[in-house]
């Protein structure tokens, strides 16, 4: 860690928050703070700059003017850039995780990424909308993933990073894979509040951060309640 | 009217009636629907002749609807659909209902009103608010402002009264004429009824700097959108008309949000000619609006139903809960969306220290939420499970569309 807490970044809640994307941020500090960590959480809007020493940085989702908004103003920045040298954790949701990569389209234009994940994305045929699961790359050590996707991209991943998971239910990147992680940088089409049925994820996040190799467990009854009620969903509706 | 709409509206009353008769419903949604097969043109037949006024918004609208139809009553009779049937097919069946009204006051879904602005050429719409609903099947929330604002270009004659303090509504209702072509721009009133969420309008419809607040006001910093001046304005317990004066508005429906309902029924009815000073009493005599604020008495516990359909709506309702235990239930039904991630959008802090009981078919996206936000509960498998739960006296129970009508559903469909 870079200070004495634990230094959580929202990015740019005013253009990247589509639906429930402060859930990740809540999440993170509330698993921080019951492990005993001091937590600090800041909220920076798109017209201030972005302080380049927190250890966690959050990219949320957000319609496709915000979007290409977002990423010129974190070109324009600098900021992520510098923290991501400095070995800093980023975690991007939907139109977050898409301009990490080199490219996206927002509204029928190509725009540049910040190029900090080797994906591009451009637009499907159709909309995937719905449950999104997932068996997460064996490297990591997770369970499987569970979420929502709502989007209209297909992401390409390019040899640098790895594919988050395996998809079994819905589209993710192509239908195929889901998600890209690199280092200490992640991102996924599971949207809004992802955190909030994947725990486990969070913390690994939080390890990332911290570099325990293991944190002490805690109370997940309801989370684990909604991962298995949202498996049987997806399971009752495949049958 | 054609012989071919009188047909239409005729077999479309028939069908109402035996869709009550059987128990399937409200009747407010099929009548209309097989009108529409008959005639596509009738809900236009039905409109001639009549005043119109349409309220569209993100929430409210039942409520607003129900206000208006109350405040224009003064006038004579008003056709309306006031069970939140709030499609073509609603609009169909509320007219074909009410026969001949010199008056109709029409709750519209934001995403038809360019439709029914065509086929009802209404003499005044009103514009509450937009934000974040339903984001699964839904327009995004900017593109809707957008497609207002398109509409009203066709429609430069109607008389429009919108939410000043909305920045996305502000924007919609004030598309630029075209002078060269001899398009003024319309005639737009507007009023002040506050506004407790402002997420969705931090960036301008405009020109996509940044919108900034302070107190009531707003202003983008890169572009002339700033907050107009409000015509009507809610004040204490009351509404100030834009001669000045106040009046003292005493509803039975809670909280302050229904005050701006309130408020915006006046400025409505004002431009049919209603003078506030006669219609504001006739606004008490509404007491729940389609199960929405109705107290049922059961098992010596004072249930109040309270829906709360996205985050802006649930800040409302914690604002109109009282501090006793509460219920919360929520589906993610097709008509609710399929996406629960909006509970991260809404801070349930306020219901710390009270009795929390949680159920519906997504309490465990809801109880995880409530863990996060340190917030204690109980889930309960059922209705009856909660009032047992809970002692006698007042229970407040706020729930999402779906998860509502069941509960509704518990309690004999009250209205």
């Amino acid at each position: 860690m870079s200070s004495e807490s634990l230094r959580i970044v929202w990015i740019y809640p005013d253009l990247l928050s589509t639906y429930g994307d402060r859930g990740n941020a809540l999440i993170l500090a509330r698993r921080a703070r019951q492990r005993g960590m001091p937590v600090e959480v800041l909220e920076v809007r798109s017209d201030e700059r972005l302080p380049a020493t927190a250890d966690i940085y959050l990219v949320g989702g957000g319609e496709d003017g915000p979007q290409a908004l977002g990423a010129q103003r974190l070109l324009a920045d600098g900021g992520l850039h510098r923290a991501v040298a400095q070995g800093s954790v980023v975690f991007g949701v939907c139109a977050g995780y898409q301009l990490l990569g080199t490219s996206f389209f927002a509204k029928g234009v190509q725009c540049r990424g910040l190029e900090l994940l080797d994906l591009q994305s451009d637009r499907g045929e159709t909309r995937a909308v719905g449950e999104l699961a997932g068996e997460i790359d064996p490297r990591l050590g997770l369970p499987p993933l569970t979420g929502f996707e709502n989007h209209g991209g297909r992401t390409h991943l390019g040899p640098e990073v790895s594919p988050l998971a395996r998809v079994t239910a819905g589209v993710g990147n192509d239908g195929a894979t889901e998600g890209a992680w690199r280092g200490k940088l992640l991102g996924t089409y599971s949207h809004g509040p992802a955190l909030a049925r994947n725990p486990a994820l969070a913390d690994l996040l939080l390890r990332w951060a911290t570099g325990a190799h293991q944190l002490p467990p805690l109370d997940d009854t309801w989370s684990d309640r909604l991962r298995n009620e949202r498996r049987s969903a997806v399971a009752a509706a495949r049958a | 009217m054609p012989l071919r709409a009188k047909v239409a509206s005729s077999v479309s009353r028939t069908a109402a009636a035996l869709s009550r008769a059987a128990g399937r419903g409200d009747g407010s949604v099929i009548g209309g629907w097989i009108g529409l097969k008959i005639d596509p043109d009738l809900l236009a037949h039905l409109s001639a002749g009549r005043a119109i006024a349409l309220v569209s918004g993100t929430n409210g609208k039942t409520t607003t609807t129900r206000l208006t139809s109350a405040a224009v009553g003064v006038l004579g009779r008003v056709a309306t659909n006031s069970f939140g049937a709030n499609m073509p097919s609603g609009h169909t069946s509320a007219l074909a209902k009410a026969g001949s009204t010199p008056y109709a006051v029409l709750e519209v879904d934001e995403h038809y009103l360019a439709q029914v602005l065509e086929a009802t050429e209404p003499h005044v719409v009103a514009l509450l608010n937009l934000s974040r609903d339903q984001l699964d099947r839904a327009k995004e929330v900017a593109m809707m402002a957008q497609l207002w604002r398109a509409a009203l270009v066709r429609h430069t004659d109607v008389r429009v009264v919108a939410n000043a303090d909305d920045p996305l509504v502000v924007w919609a209702a004030t598309p630029p004429g075209d002078p060269a072509r001899g398009i003024k721009p319309p005639h737009v009133t507007w009023f002040s009824a506050g506004q407790r969420w402002h997420d969705d309008s931090w960036v301008c419809p405009e020109c996509g700097s940044t919108i900034q607040r302070s107190g009531e006001q707003w202003w983008c910093t890169g572009c002339p959108l700033r907050r107009p001046e409000p015509h009507w304005v809610v004040e204490d317990e009351g509404v100030l008309d834009p001669s000045g004066a106040w009046h003292k508005v005493s509803l039975q429906l809670p909280g302050k949000v229904n005050l701006g309902n309130a408020a915006t029924a006046l400025a409505v009815a004002a431009e049919f000619g209603v003078r506030p000073v006669d219609a504001v009493s006739r606004l008490g005599i509404v007491t729940s609006v389609a199960g929405r604020y109705a107290q049922v008495d059961k098992d010596g516990r004072n249930i109040r139903l309270l829906l709360a359909k996205n985050p802006a709506s649930w800040l409302e309702a914690f604002d109109m809960a009282d501090e006793a235990p509460t219920l919360l239930s929520i589906n993610a039904r097709d008509p609710d969306g399929m996406d629960t991630s909006w509970l991260y959008d809404v801070d349930f802090a306020p219901l710390r220290g009270r009795q929390v009981l949680i159920t519906g078919d997504r309490a465990y996206d809801l109880a995880v939420r409530l863990d996060v936000n340190d917030v204690p509960f109980q889930h309960v498998r059922t209705f009856d499970d909660a009032l047992r739960a809970v002692p006698p006296g007042r229970l407040e129970v706020i729930a999402n569309y779906t998860a509502f009508q069941d509960i509704r559903a518990e309690l004999d469909r009250v209205i």
